[in-house]
C-alpha cells in the first residue's frame, strides 16, 4: 500500500519501513525551532535543573520576532536571555529582528524537503511549503527535543486538497485559504495533516503557498504540507542549497478524506471580527467602516505581500480617517520592497512602516488597537482581543483587500481599484 | 501518581473552541505565572479567574485551546488551581502542553452533558468521568501509553529527569 509524503517523513523519522495513521511513534527530529516568547526564557531554568545540555546546535534555529523592538524592560530582559542563551550554546543560526521566524525558516532555507521540523509556535506549520513536515508544540515539548533530539507524536490521518483551476486577477492564496477554512471550520482538520495540490498550487510563487500552510493552524490541522517540486527545487537553488527533491505522496497513498476547490470560483473574502471561520465575500459584506489598516505577520507581509498592496496604492492615497501599518515579515521583504520602489509607493500613499517581527498581530508588539477601533489585517488570526482590546474589531484579508481598505476607508472589492491606475 | 488518580472537582463548563487568546491574552505572556494565573479566562470569562478554588475542573467542548501554542494557557489554568480539563475534543498542542505540565487532558465526546456546578470524578486510567451529582458514568478517551508514562511523571520535566538523571526534579 502506498504511502502520503506525511507517512514516509515520518517512517524515516522513527527508522521504519512504514507507518500507519494512529500509531503513536517516537521520532528522531532533524530540525528544531525557539523564539524569545516560547524558548530560552521558558526552558533554560530547566535545563539547568535538570542539568542537561542541548542535543546538537546546529540543528536548532532560534530567533528574536515576539518582543522586538522591546518597548517594556521585560521585554528587553526575554531578548537579553535569549541572546546569552544562544551565546552559552553555541547557536549558530540566531536572528534577532532579521524576520519572523516562520518566514525565515523558508526564506533561508532552513526547512527542507523530507525534513522533520518541530518549532515551539502555532504556526510552525507555514515551514510545510517546503515539503517537510513542520510540527508546533509547546515550550515543554521543546525542553524534551533540545535535550533528547527526539519527540513522540501520533501518525496522523491526510486530507488531500485538491485545488483546480487558476486565481483570478485581485484574488490570493490568502483568499483561498479563508475560503477553506470559512467551509470546514475551525477544527475542520483537527489532527489532520493538509496536503495540497493540483494546477492552481503548481502555479503559486513559494511565498503564495506558504499562506496556504501557514493557516492550517486555523483550520486546527496539525500541519499543511506541499511536497516539493520544481518551485521548491528553484528557492532552494538560489540559496545555494542542494536539498535533492524530498518525497512525495505515492499514487496509491490513502487519503481520508479529499477536498475539492476550483481556483476559479474564488473571490475576494474577509473573516469577520471574533472568527476566523466567519468567512463572507467582500461582495455581501456591506462595506464596513474601518479606521485601521495592517499589513503584517507571517501571513502577509512578505516581499510579495507588500508588492501587492503596492499595486493598489500606486498612485493612491490612505484614507484620512484610516491608519496603514506595515510591519514587513522581514529585513529581506524590505529590501526587496526598497531595492524595486514598493516601498517608495507604500510610503507615498501614507504608510507607516514599523519594525520587522510578529508586532501587533499578537497583541504584544506595536501598533495594537484600541476598544472601538475596527481593522483589517493580512494577519492570521481575529480571536476577540487578539490585536489589542478586546472592544476592538478585526477583520482578516488580502494585502490587496486591506490596501483597497485604506484607500476606500471601508471594505471594499480590491478588484474595483486595479487594473487602470487611477 | 497522576495517570492513576482519581481527580475530582468542581466544574465550569464553556463551549467550542475556546481559544487560547480567551484562556491567556497575548498581553499578560510577559508576565510571570503568578500574574498570568490571576487573569485566565479573561478573554471570555472575565470574572472567572477570582472565582476558581483549587481542584476545580474545566470542561469545554470541541476545539480546546485553540489557537497559540502558548503553553502559558494550561500552566496558568493550573497555577489558577485548576486540576483537570475535559473536552469533547482539543487542539493538539494545547493536549501536549498539558501533558507536558502534568495536568490532565480528558477527551469525553459527551462532556456537554456535563452541567456548570457539578462535581465529576476522573478515572484516568479506567476512561471513565463520572457526574458525581447523578452518578452517570461518561465514556473518556484513554491516554496512550507513551503519553500517560509523561503525565504520571508529573509532566515532561520530571519525566525527563527520571529518564536522564535519574532523579525527580
Amino acid at each position: 500500500m502506498g504511502m502520503t509524503v506525511t507517512e514516509k517523513i515520518i517512517a524515516r523519522a522513527a527508522h521504519r519501513d512504514s507507518v500507519e495513521p494512529d500509531e503513536i511513534l517516537w521520532v528522531d527530529v532533524d530540525l528544531a525551532m525557539m523564539h524569545d516568547s516560547s524558548g530560552p526564557r521558558r526552558i533554560w531554568p530547566a535545563l539547568e535543573r535538570l542539568e542537561m545540555g542541548i542535543w546538537d546546535p546546529d540543528k536548532i534555529v532560534l530567533v528574536c520576532d515576539h518582543y522586538v523592538p522591546a518597548n517594556t524592560i521585560a521585554a528587553a530582559e526575554i531578548l537579553q536571555t535569549t541572546r546569552k542563551f544562544a551565546d552559552a550554546f553555541g547557536i549558530k543560526r540566531f536572528h534577532e529582528a532579521d524576520g519572523i521566524a516562520h518566514t525565515l525558516m523558508v526564506e533561508k532555507g532552513y526547512a527542507q524537503p523530507g525534513m522533520m521540523y518541530l518549532g515551539s509556535d502555532s504556526h510552525t506549520c507555514t515551514a510545510g511549503v517546503m515539503g517537510c513536515l513542520a510540527l508546533g508544540v509547546g515550550s515543554t515539548d521543546m525542553l524534551g527535543i533540545v535535550t533528547t533530539g527526539q519527540t513522540w507524536l501520533r501518525v496522523p490521518h491526510s486530507i488531500r486538497v485538491q485545488v483546480d483551476g487558476e486565481l483570478s486577477t485581485g484574488v490570493t492564496a490568502k483568499d483561498l485559504i479563508l475560503t477553506i477554512i470559512g467551509d470546514k471550520g475551525m477544527d475542520g482538520g483537527l489532527y489532520r495533516v493538509l496536503e495540497f495540490g493540483g494546477p492552481a498550487i503548481d502555479a503559486m510563487s513559494m511565498q503564495e503557498r506558504s499562506v496556504l500552510t501557514n493557516m492550517c493552524a486555523e483550520i486546527g490541522a496539525k500541519t499543511g504540507i506541499i511536497p516539493s517540486d520544481g518551485v521548491t527545487v528553484k528557492h532552494l537553488a538560489a540559496l545555494g542549497v542542494d536539498a535533492g527533491e524530498g518525497p512525495t505522496s505515492d499514487s496509491d497513498a490513502v487519503y481520508e478524506q479529499v477536498w475539492n476547490y476550483n481556483a476559479t470560483d474564488v473571490a475576494p473574502v474577509v473573516a469577520r471580527p471574533n472568527r476566523h471561520d466567519d468567512v463572507i465575500p467582500i461582495s455581501s459584506l456591506g462595506e464596513p467602516a474601518v479606521t485601521r489598516a495592517y499589513i503584517g505577520s507571517c501571513t502577509g507581509a512578505k516581499y510579495e505581500d507588500l508588492a501587492m498592496a503596492a499595486s493598489v496604492l500606486r498612485g493612491r492615497h490612505v484614507a484620512e480617517t484610516v491608519l496603514l501599518q506595515i510591519a514587513p515579515a522581514s529585513r529581506e521583504a524590505l529590501q526587496q520592497a526598497m531595492d524595486d520602489g514598493t516601498a517608495q509607493v507604500l510610503m507615498e500613499a501614507g504608510a507607516h512602516f514599523l519594525s520587522t517581527g510578529c508586532g501587533a498581530c499578537p497583541g504584544i508588539g506595536a501598533g495594537i488597537l484600541a476598544a472601538g477601533e475596527v481593522s483589517i489585517s493580512t494577519t492570521n488570526r481575529n480571536f476577540r482581543g487578539r490585536m489589542g482590546s478586546p472592544e476592538s474589531s478585526l477583520y482578516l484579508g488580502s494585502p490587496y483587500s486591506v490596501a483597497a481598505a485604506a484607500v476606500a476607508g471601508k471594505i471594499i472589492d480590491p478588484r474595483e481599484m486595479m487594473g487602470d491606475s487611477p | 501518581m497522576i495517570a492513576d488518580a482519581q481527580i475530582e472537582g468542581r466544574v465550569w463548563t464553556f463551549g467550542d473552541n475556546v481559544d487560547t487568546d480567551a484562556i491567556v491574552p497575548g498581553k499578560y505572556l510577559v508576565h510571570d505565572l503568578p500574574e498570568i494565573a490571576k487573569h485566565v479566562m479573561e478573554g471570555i470569562r472575565p470574572d472567572l479567574a477570582s472565582r476558581l478554588e483549587r481542584g476545580d475542573i474545566i470542561v469545554g467542548g470541541n476545539n480546546f485551546g485553540t489557537g497559540s501554542s502558548r503553553e502559558m494557557a494550561p500552566r496558568g489554568l493550573q497555577a489558577a488551581g485548576v486540576s483537570a480539563v475535559i473536552a469533547k475534543s482539543f487542539a493538539r498542542i494545547f493536549f501536549r502542553n498539558c501533558i507536558n505540565v502534568g495536568l490532565a487532558p480528558v477527551e469525553c465526546a459527551d462532556s456537554g452533558l456535563i452541567e456548570e456546578g457539578q462535581r465529576v470524578l476522573i478515572d484516568l486510567a479506567a476512561g471513565i468521568v463520572t457526574i458525581v451529582d447523578t452518578g452517570q458514568k461518561l465514556e473518556a478517551m484513554p491516554l496512550p501509553y507513551e503519553v500517560g508514562e509523561i503525565l504520571t511523571a508529573g509532566g515532561m520535566e520530571n519525566y525527563l529527569a527520571a529518564k536522564f538523571t535519574g532523579a525527580q526534579s
